[in-house]
């Protein structure tokens, strides 16, 4: 009552104690995951198969990377690296001239382009991927690390949240840029491309981390092993041999902490770009 | 100088929704600027045409082909289509994914808004850890939380059993517990999203709204249901369409953990697109049952518009 407070957790401390009892709990649960992965690339065989839990390495060995350097993982890491950085570059280049276009012009086709892009970005992205390993293998490009890439560019999301960040750019600037002369292209780099940064920026870790993890069309488009990604790789490698714990949790953690540190390094930007593309539409 | 040669040509009052996009506009300028707006699009249209428009018709044709190993054999007409409502597999993996989807769904967005209800308020340290937090097993993605969550539900090696005292007991080997794990996993992997976007939408509640209903002595309840919850609504919705889309595609989980089994008891539409089309190598009948799944989650998200729009 006194308090003016405004929030669900409410006023009564006995909630916000139970509220935060059961949120560190969850945040426990959720971190566990990543802290057994690397705990567990630690662990010699006798640990990773050992009765009773062991939960943290006693005899820290770092056989299991050994192990798992003695396939092409170095390629792998590269591969995926390659993979989602093109992606990435791609998608926030022309996803900010066409989000541009779609935000600020006004033409014909307008309307109806904005509906297909929506209407594609509810589409099950999966669906599409096996007649679109027809349409690689035709172009021969079948097994090769563009097959991954350029499907992704193609993916409309990108569009749309350029499209929400370019609307927010005032008419005036764009004005005045045309009046001082600048054509369309210099406007677009000198004028609109700075104030969509935020946005690109968001774009570009969302693009990243989703790329890194599209495990579905990386396990359909790629199937030699040098053209393996990383987390293909650790996939595959479960497959053959299912109860080496220890090589499956170096791999997974050589595949986890890269993109893990990515995130947390420029979460910051992703967090409200992402929040804002979703929330304006 | 554009602005200035503007002739505003007969603006009629009705049909205002049409002509207003070019309201003020030259004839001249609106070509000119046509112009521009497809050369600015024509990069991204050209990736969206060839990596999704083509290969979506190619996925409609091929489904009314009769397509095996060697290649298209012929039209099939609607035999794909008549072969799935006879397809034991296809009728027990439609269940399991509609299992998937009404118990994930609902649990990811009550979840994620509790959660975000209870964070959004609190200084930014907090709130960007937990928020990192549950955002965390996206990150790390489907294959490595896949293959660690694999390990400790090995039955001999593995700690779920260590710590319950069940020796021996293969949860994902079982039919009536292997299901119930994926949904767990998935949600592990869903929540960290929509955490993200209703703490954004959270944050962006009118406040002097809030503040007048408390003046007018509502309680915490009443606030958040007749304020907060109207205001945050195109996010719900949102949320909804996401982890909709998300659970029926739900595909990692289950080729690594289950594939599928034991007894189909873990077979899920987009698993069977899969494994049909690159272990049966029917690829006619796979690309059936994606178009099939296509247009269950379109129904699912059009339902999801309307229950949400009319409330």
């Amino acid at each position: 009552m006194k308090a003016k407070t405004t929030d669900l957790s409410g006023t009564s401390t006995g909630y916000k104690v139970f509220a935060a009892v059961v949120l560190i709990l969850l945040a426990i649960f959720f971190l566990f995951p990543l802290y057994w992965i690397v705990t567990g690339s630690f662990k010699d065989a006798i640990e990773i198969n050992a009765k009773y839990p062991i939960w943290f390495p006693q005899n820290p060995t770092v056989d299991n990377y050994a192990r798992l350097f003695e396939h092409p993982a170095f390629k792998w890491l590269f591969n995926i690296v390659f993979i989602s950085a093109m992606a990435m570059i791609l998608t926030c280049l022309t996803a900010a001239l066409a989000g541009y276009a779609l935000g600020k012009k006004r033409f014909y086709g307008r309307a109806i382009l904005f509906t297909i892009i929506i209407c594609a970005m509810a589409l099950p992205k999966q669906v599409i991927v096996i007649p679109l390993l027809q349409e690689m293998t035709f172009f021969h490009m079948n097994d090769n690390l563009w097959a991954v890439i350029l499907p992704t560019v193609g993916w409309p999301f990108g569009v749309f949240l350029m499209k929400q960040f370019s609307e927010t750019i005032p008419n005036e600037i764009l004005e005045a840029a045309r009046v001082d002369g600048a054509g369309e292209l210099r406007t677009f780099f000198s004028v609109v491309f700075p104030m969509i940064k935020p946005g690109i920026g968001a774009l570009a870790i969302f693009t990243f981390v989703n790329t890194w993890n599209d495990y579905f069309l990386q396990l359909v488009m790629l199937t030699s092993d040098k053209n393996w990604t990383l987390p293909l790789a650790i996939a595959n490698l479960q497959g053959e041999m299912s109860s080496d714990f220890g090589l499956i949790m170096a791999g997974a953690a050589l595949a986890a902490i890269p993109i893990v540190v990515v995130f947390i390094a420029f979460q910051k930007y992703f967090t409200q770009g992402i929040a804002m593309g979703a929330v304006k539409g | 100088m554009a602005q200035n040669t503007a002739a505003a040509p007969a603006q009629q009052k009705p049909k205002k929704e049409k002509r207003s996009q070019f309201s003020g506009m030259s004839k001249a300028l609106v070509r000119r600027e046509t112009i521009s707006a497809y050369l600015f699009l024509l990069p991204s249209l050209v990736f969206f045409v060839s990596f999704v428009v083509v290969p979506m018709f190619i996925c409609v044709i091929y489904s009314f082909m009769e397509y095996g190993l060697g290649g298209i054999k012929g039209f099939a007409g609607l035999d794909n289509y008549i072969k799935l409502f006879q397809d034991s597999i296809f009728h027990r993996g439609f269940l399991n994914t509609v299992l998937i989807v009404v118990v994930a769904v609902p649990t990811v967005t009550a979840f994620s808004l509790w959660v975000s209800s209870a964070i959004y308020k609190m200084h930014s340290v907090p709130r960007s850890f937990f928020r990192c937090v549950f955002y965390l097993p996206v990150v790390t993605g489907s294959v490595a939380i896949t293959v660690v969550w694999k390990w400790i539900l090995h039955p001999y090696y593995g700690l779920l059993n260590q710590l319950v005292g069940t020796d021996g007991f293969d949860w994902l080997g079982t039919s009536s517990t292997a299901i119930w794990f994926i949904i767990l996993i998935l949600f592990t992997t869903s929540i960290g999203q929509p955490i993200v976007l209703y703490v954004a939408a959270l944050g962006n509640v009118d406040q002097s709204l809030v503040e007048a209903a408390q003046v007018d002595g509502a309680t915490k309840l009443q606030v958040f249901w007749k304020i907060k919850w109207p205001q945050i609504m195109p996010t719900t919705l949102y949320v909804l369409v996401i982890t909709t889309i998300n659970s029926f595609q739900c595909f990692a989980l289950i080729q690594l953990l289950t594939k599928g089994g034991p007894l189909n008891s873990t077979m899920t539409i987009m698993y069977q697109v899969y494994d049909t089309a690159y272990r049966l190598n029917d690829l006619g009948y796979a690309n059936a049952i994606g178009v099939i799944l296509a247009i269950i989650i379109a129904i699912f998200s059009a339902i999801q518009f309307k229950v949400v729009k009319t409330d």
